[in-house]
């Protein structure tokens, strides 16, 4: 009886104060979308970061030869060093935290031409195992580079989708022939779209592919490019670095701790900043959600406050008729409570409709896509009802405390 | 049923110090009828709040019902108001948005009886003050009379050994008057305590005992 005795007195006071409900409620609603759309949106970047990491590949770390800047068993700083292909399989041999590795020999503005479309790309000649290292996926039709294509150093490559693009427009490509340098190959696959928010030498989806045997032969080239490891543990990253310099720097005649002899990008040190930027957003995000929803509240505390004013006398009365303090405070924590959870509702319904509609495109793989999670709509609940009760309390308490005597004069 | 020994009560401090009651000693045996009059600013209303047990006095003894209201607190003070002690104000007091069923309801809700019980109770009193076909009126759709009836009601809602009642008739015509003060009696008849604060000297005249107030003091008992 006492609950329905409540709502129905919350009815009453709110029709009472119909503009100002609506005004009090509609805060409530701003200040739920603000932090459950910015929440979202953080969750739903966080998730992208890490996904368009992911496109270049996981925990990697790739090296590059430099020069040597200390002098070292005889030798001058300065030193220009080149790897060669041997040294990845050396890599390999001696280093057992090793799980992948491959080298790779680039050379751009190579022309293809497929009929009367050329278009000038990079080319870059890699092994199978590049496939799952970079996650390089086929699209569905053809492959990636396989064993046997090394092995016979056959004429095949791999397309990135967008050369595809440039050359065989919206046909399909797979088993087709293109010329390289005037070489005829035979299309093997195309690369399946990916996003991808970092690279070396060029995204992935403007780079061919054919077989490091085939390349050297072509081309001619000596050394490579540069490898990229992938270890059993990415977390162990750093030691590997260490033995990678080790093992190099006995080979080439480097000083150990020569940074500059070997070029290394550890995906896992990027991650980890991209992962503390995420982080950052989200707590930014959520502050400026907070503080809206915190601006919401002080309207309830507003509403409460007249609605304890305009009611002093009804309060004093029911005291006079026997109302424990406790009846009266838990009273306008209802009431209070109520405008919360009415505005909190339709704020999540609302915010739950712009995440459905939210409109996928090119944006989606810069910021991703707005998640409306459980633990988002848990963090808006509480943080709810934590600034429902507080902005509630005080008005509450005040009329608990009221003198029935004053109140009834009033 | 109500010992009053001493009481004082004091607002305010230093030269603001104002001294509403000073040194009451009152005896109201049970089943009587008992006048409060006096001028305005006499004290009348200071001391019915604190034999209602909506203030507590500053000094000196209160007992109601042999029970030492100086050590209750808020919540006890609240059941006494609830259980005990039914009040009839001179403006009604009614919730002006609720009906008249509810009006007379809500000592029982604080109280925490069934609805069951408290449907019967208040159609039982409504008829008793002549207003059960008025059960779902809205004060605003009384006479003063009427709304009287209806805050007798409610006072009668937890059958409180103690009426306490201020100015019951103040806002009301002669007729109305007339017909509230037969109530009373009724009451009073039926073994209810009764202690009004009038300016009637119909009520006044009816009441077993009368007490002035002059100044905060008793001046005389003149029954």
């Amino acid at each position: 009886m006492k609950s329905f005795m409540f709502l129905s007195q919350f009815v009453r006071d709110m029709r009472a104060q119909k503009l100002r409900t609506f005004l009090t409620i509609f805060g409530i609603i701003w200040g739920t979308i603000s932090i459950v759309l910015l929440l979202g949106f953080g969750v739903g970047l966080g998730r992208q970061l890490k996904k368009n990491l992911h496109g270049l590949g996981e925990g990697l770390v790739i090296l590059w030869p430099g020069k040597t800047s200390i002098p070292y068993q005889g030798m001058g700083r300065g030193r220009q060093l080149h790897f060669r292909e041997d040294d990845a399989f050396l890599l390999e041999r001696e280093i057992q935290q090793i799980k992948y590795i491959c080298p790779e020999y680039a050379r751009w503005g190579v022309e293809l031409k497929q009929q009367k479309n050329t278009y000038a790309a990079q080319v870059r000649g890699v092994y199978p195992v590049y496939r799952l290292m970079r996650n390089a996926i086929p699209s569905r039709e053809g492959r990636f580079l396989n064993p046997v294509d090394i092995d016979k150093k056959r004429r095949v490559i791999f397309l990135g989708n967008k050369v595809k693009e440039e050359l065989f427009k919206d046909d399909s490509a797979e088993g087709k022939y293109i010329t390289l340098n005037g070489i005829p190959f035979q299309v093997v696959g195309v690369l399946k779209e990916k996003h991808q928010n970092s690279s070396y030498g060029g995204r992935d989806e403007y780079t061919t592919y054919i077989p490091a045997t085939t390349f050297s032969t072509i081309f001619g080239h000596k050394y490579i490019s540069n490898m990229i490891v992938q270890g059993h543990d990415p977390r162990q990253n750093k030691a590997l670095q260490e033995r990678i310099l080790q093992v190099l720097g006995k080979k080439y005649r480097f000083h150990p701790e020569d940074r500059e002899a070997l070029w290394v990008w550890d995906l896992m040190e990027s991650e980890k900043v991209f992962m503390a930027m995420g982080i950052g957003f989200n707590i930014f995000f959520s502050l400026v959600g907070a503080f809206t929803l915190i601006v919401g509240g002080i309207g309830v505390s507003n509403i409460m406050n007249v609605v304890v004013e305009e009611r002093t006398r009804e309060i004093g009365l029911k005291m006079a008729l026997g109302a424990k303090k406790g009846f009266v405070l838990s009273q306008f924590l209802f009431e209070t409570l109520m405008i919360t959870l009415i505005g909190g509702a339709i704020g999540l319904a609302i915010s739950y409709g712009i995440i459905a509609v939210f409109p996928a495109g090119e944006i989606e793989q810069y910021i991703g896509r707005p998640t409306l999670s459980l633990g988002v709509a848990l963090v808006a609940v509480a943080l709810l009802g934590l600034i429902g009760f507080i902005s509630g309390f005080g008005p509450a308490k005040r009329a608990a405390n009221l003198n029935p005597v004053e109140a009834i004069r009033s | 049923m109500i010992k009053m020994k001493k009481i004082e009560k004091i607002y305010g401090t230093g030269t603001a110090k104002v001294e509403a009651l000073r040194g009451i000693d009152l005896d109201i045996k049970k089943n009587e009828f008992f006048g409060l009059i006096g001028p305005s600013g006499s004290g009348k209303s200071t001391l019915m709040n604190i034999i209602g047990c909506l203030d507590v006095p500053t000094s000196g003894e209160y007992y109601f019902e042999e029970k030492d209201i100086k050590s209750f607190n808020h919540n006890q003070l609240a059941e006494i108001r609830n259980e005990k002690i039914g009040f009839v104000f001179q403006n009604f007091n009614l919730l002006p948005y609720a009906t008249t069923f509810e009006n007379v309801e809500i000592p029982m809700i604080f109280k925490g009886a069934r609805a069951k019980e408290r449907k019967a109770r208040t159609m039982e009193l409504l008829d008793a003050v002549g207003l059960a076909g008025r059960a779902h009126h809205k004060p605003s759709e009384l006479s003063g009379g009427e709304m009287q009836r209806v805050a007798i009601a409610r006072a009668l809602a937890n059958n409180p050994s103690l009426i306490l009642a201020d100015e019951p008739t103040g806002n009301l015509d002669t007729k109305s008057g007339d017909e509230i003060l037969a109530i009373f009696e009724n009451l009073w008849k039926q073994g209810h305590t009764l202690v009004v604060i009038t300016h009637n000297p119909n009520i006044s005249k009816r009441a077993q005992k009368v007490v002035k107030l002059k100044d905060g003091s008793i001046e005389n008992n003149n029954r």
